[in-house]
């Protein structure tokens, strides 16, 4: 700025505008503030509310006049939970079902992208496009037949009903594909000069390159498992294959009299937790995932 | 020789996928056709040797059903109440995130946080929050006693509670709670998206309407919206197409009854009719049901890429 003793009226006037607009750009910034700041509480209400319900008695819980912090820590909420809805079996079906389906999945998905990027076979182009559109039809449509297939196979209450039929996501293989065609193709020729087999170039090359879209998937194929509710309920609902959303549904509308709320607080809890470790180590490869597909889980 | 090596090993690495997907989704797609033009179809009965005509009769039934009609009415009124709502909230709060620098990512990541949930667990949360405060009838004859968050601080400002979710709701009530619900689980993806779209607009067109002087409310309206209009393209249209396929967050809130204990089924949508019909073996109304929404779909989201392509600037 100038020096004060020499300012022409001009000058001054354009202080005099530049002063208000710096009061209406802070009057603007804090409106913005307060109003993300607003959402931010609307969206976190229900976690908070979640975390400190878990933690009240029962008789806390039902005052006509809620308390925002419990007078009384009751951790044993969580051990009632973790027993009453029988969470570690649950636990285990669906770790179990998460990670085969995952490494099953991942090995599939990683050979169709590279024969789709790297290979050239008649009808590709075709197949590919017919790959995607087959995107576009609700997954009901598809369960219909899927449920009488499994039946004839005799799959009902087993793993692999819960593994099998999913296996194989044209998402995958297309995210992927667009990966594996940004690395250049003079690397696979020279390769190929060298001698070196395939598998060995997509495992050593190609896999290394595109790590951080395999663990986008590898996330998101495990968060399917960890909410899928509609295809469990179907086909393994029984107590030895149960998974646990559907277990955390079932153990608390088949109870009659009083809900226990803060015993169900915390066995939901308990099922939300592993999705925030998730989230909270692994942020950039879900929001990375996520912003392509448009789809949850 | 090459090349025909090549052909040899693309079908192979591709032999599992192909595989998997004749089974699981080509088949599926063939047989639901099928299914859906077979009167009355029973895949227990088909197998007993009993054979079915070939017509419509599965999509007249399906159509005239009080039942799917109802179903088809919740579905599209959620729809059209959330997809409009959700993306205006996520439009504003992804520009408000963009023209900040101080508590940006943590604001980013918080705004994010109902993504990574489950939807029925946290239904659970928001059944809860939307409970009654004090006793009421869980059934006919049965007392619970319960306290609602949001009822506390309705009666703490003043208003009276309303029963939200509970036995003897209305109809308005419960939509509203599925809209909250609906929509908080929705921001999420939009916002992500939206404020990709925002931080890849070249800074050079609001540097020029500074230096014109543009006004806020202009710059919003003349520059941000237009650029990034395919980003709102493309969360309208996903939006819609999640909007039809609605069914987990209602069994989170209401349970698997799909409605308040005295008029169970009453928020079913287009997806619980298609299992209902298909656990009660019923696969020809099921698979015509399936094609009915299919066919919505397809046509919502034409009618979405018309619009866009008129509005869209690419």
């Amino acid at each position: 700025m100038t020096n004060k003793d020499n300012v022409t009226m001009h000058e001054k006037n354009m202080q005099q505008v530049s002063a208000k607009q710096k009061v209406g750009k802070t009057v603007v910034l804090v409106a913005v503030y307060v109003f993300l700041l607003l959402m931010a509480l609307i969206v976190l209400f229900p976690f908070y509310w979640m975390i400190i319900s878990s933690m009240k008695t029962l008789d806390e819980y039902r005052m006509s006049v809620p308390t925002f912090w419990p007078r009384q820590i009751m951790l044993s909420n969580y051990v009632e939970a973790f027993t009453a809805a029988g969470l570690g079996r649950l636990f285990l079906n669906t770790m179990y079902v998460g990670i085969i389906s995952t490494l099953l999945s991942l090995v599939i998905t990683v050979l169709s992208a590279f024969a789709f990027a790297r290979l050239e076979f008649k009808g590709k182009d075709m197949m590919f496009a017919a790959l995607l559109a087959t995107m576009m039809i609700p997954g009901e449509l598809f369960t219909i037949t899927n449920y009488n297939t499994v039946t004839q196979l005799g799959w009902m209450n087993t793993y692999t009903v819960l593994i099998v039929p999913f296996l194989v996501s044209v998402f995958y293989i297309y995210l992927l594909r667009q990966n594996f065609m940004q690395i250049p193709n003079e690397l696979y020729l020279a390769a190929k000069v060298d001698g070196t087999s395939d598998i060995k170039y997509l495992w050593k090359v190609m896999v290394p390159l595109s790590l951080p879209t395999l663990i986008s998937i590898t996330i998101l194929k495990m968060m399917g498992s960890w909410n899928s509710y509609i295809w469990p309920r179907l086909v393994a609902n029984d107590e030895a294959h149960r998974m646990v959303t559907n277990g955390l549904r079932n153990a608390f509308t088949d109870t009659t009299g009083d809900v226990n709320y803060p015993v169900q607080m915390a066995a939901v809890a308990i099922v939300s937790a592993p999705l925030f470790l998730v989230f909270i180590f692994l942020r950039k490869y879900i929001m990375a995932g996520v912003s392509r597909s448009g789809i949850k889980g | 020789m090459v090349d025909n090596k090549q052909q040899w090993k693309a079908w192979l690495y591709l032999a599992p996928a192909i595989a998997l997907l004749l089974v699981f989704t080509v088949w599926p797609i063939i047989n639901t056709i099928r299914m859906a033009f077979l009167e009355g179809y029973k895949s227990l009965e088909a197998a007993g040797g009993v054979t079915f005509s070939f017509g419509i009769g599965n999509f007249v039934k399906v159509i005239q059903y009080q039942r799917f009609l109802n179903c088809l009415k919740n579905t599209i009124l959620l729809c059209v109440l959330t997809v409009p709502i959700s993306t205006i909230l996520a439009l504003l709060i992804a520009v408000a995130l963009n023209s900040i620098r101080p508590l940006q990512r943590i604001l980013q990541t918080i705004f994010f946080l109902p993504y990574v949930t489950n939807s029925i667990a946290i239904g659970m949360v928001f059944a809860a929050m939307f409970n009654i405060v004090g006793s009421f009838y869980g059934t006919e004859n049965e007392i619970i006693v319960t306290a609602g968050i949001i009822n506390n601080v309705i009666e703490f400002f003043g208003g009276k509670a309303v029963n939200w979710i509970n036995y003897g709701s209305s109809y308005t009530a419960n939509i509203t709670v599925m809209v909250v619900y609906i929509v908080w689980n929705a921001l999420p993806f939009k916002i992500l998206v939206l404020l990709g779209g925002l931080q890849g607009i070249n800074k050079q067109y609001y540097d020029a309407a500074k230096v014109d002087g543009t006004s806020r409310r202009r710059i919003f309206s003349k520059i941000t919206v237009p650029l990034l209009s395919p980003m709102l393209a493309y969360v309208v249209i996903t939006g819609f197409i999640g909007g039809f396929k609605e069914y987990t967050s209602i069994v989170g809130i209401f349970g698997e009854a799909m409605g308040p204990a005295d008029d169970a089924k009453r928020l079913n949508t287009m997806v619980g009719f298609i299992y209902d019909a298909l656990s009660s073996n019923n696969q020809g109304r099921a698979s015509a049901a399936a094609l009915i929404l299919f066919g919505i779909i397809l046509v919502v989201t034409m009618i979405n890429m018309q619009v866009s392509k008129k509005r869209v600037h690419y």
